[in-house]
């Protein structure tokens, strides 16, 4: 787990920003970052940590956003099997799942 | 996922316990599982210890439910018995790393803070410092002092508490005798051939900087593909 970005979202948090925390829960094939890894998002959309090598990130914070706004998690898919689906993929050939919760 | 869980991970964290996060993808709740807290009956108990061992995260589903467990292991600490030329070239490589350093040498000339800038260093004996809960099986020993007064207490502590690594400068001469002493003290032949000696991968390292590297090799090793994770 990425102890370094929980402690920044319980910084945040305690700052009285409203935050979501992306989670990556499923890679196949060559996946940049590990299951576990965090990305913490706030309602301005500024971010800490990283779910890929920086391939998906910005589609992350503003699932990330709608998030925080309507307060429903959401599952997002990426990869490159799903280029016509999605507007951005992993080019190391990898997929992943990422689980966006807010943190109330 | 309620803030509660945040402070609670963090908390465990900074005392340095096992926890794993459950969330249930499902429905979005989330709870938190602790290695002496699991109850027979949890559901996720079998898949929970599993992950405690291995450290690895991911994905359970039992029954309709679909759960991702977040495993979060104590970060890997490394204990440095002597403030010697190695231990100062360790410290960079250490904290580049993302590793814990502590630093205990009873020889004050040696553990000065002038040496040691924000390090954490200890100028006392082991036996008056090295308490349980510095020494866990998430920690890594190295002793470099070539002092068996000082070396062979907090050898004899990392074995007895199961550190993930153990080394112990030296020639294989120096070595040897150690081993006497120690198996004299009652270590056994099992926990004695757990010591790495002479220390740090084989890379023919020559000064202290490469001995430096040499050993944090050895120790990533030791975590990454040893078999105590």
């Amino acid at each position: 787990m990425d102890a370094d970005i929980l402690k920044t979202a319980e910084n945040w948090v305690a700052e009285g920003r409203r935050i979501a925390l992306a989670t990556v829960v499923d890679t196949w094939g060559s996946a940049p970052r590990p299951t576990g890894s965090h990305l913490v998002i706030d309602a301005e959309g500024n971010f800490e940590g990283s779910v890929s090598g920086g391939c998906v990130e910005g589609e992350v914070i503003s699932e990330a956003i709608d998030v925080i706004e309507s307060g429903t998690p959401k599952m997002l898919e990426f990869g490159v099997a799903d280029e016509t689906a999605w507007r951005v993929g992993l080019s190391c050939g990898g997929k992943i799942r990422v689980f966006v919760d807010q943190v109330s | 996922m309620e803030k509660n869980l945040l402070l609670d991970i963090n908390t465990a964290r900074t005392n340095r316990r096992a926890v794993i996060l459950v969330r249930n993808l499902t429905n979005g709740e989330g709870r938190l599982i602790f290695p002496d807290g699991l109850e027979e009956n949890d559901p996720l108990a079998a898949a929970a210890k599993a992950r405690f061992r291995s450290g690895k995260s991911g994905r359970e589903i039992i029954g309709e439910q679909e759960f991702f467990l977040n495993v979060d292991l104590p970060a890997p600490r490394i204990v440095v018995i002597g403030a010697v030329h190695i231990s100062q070239a360790l410290v960079p490589m250490v904290r580049a790393c993302g590793f814990d350093l502590t630093i205990i040498d009873p020889r004050t000339a040696f553990a000065t803070p002038d040496r040691f800038p924000s390090v954490e260093l200890l100028p006392e004996w082991p036996q008056d410092v090295l308490t349980d809960e510095m020494i866990d099986k998430y920690t890594a020993l190295v002793a470099v002092t070539h002092d068996s007064k000082i070396d062979d207490f907090a050898l004899e502590t990392a074995l007895r508490r199961g550190c993930f690594y153990v080394g112990a400068l030296g020639s294989r001469k120096t070595h040897g005798s150690r081993l006497d002493r120690l198996k004299s003290n009652g270590i056994s032949e099992v926990q004695l051939a757990r010591i790495d000696a002479p220390i740090g991968l084989d890379i023919g390292a020559a000064s202290p900087a490469e001995i430096a590297v040499a050993i944090l090799g050895q120790i990533i090793c030791a975590l990454r593909k040893g078999d105590d994770f």
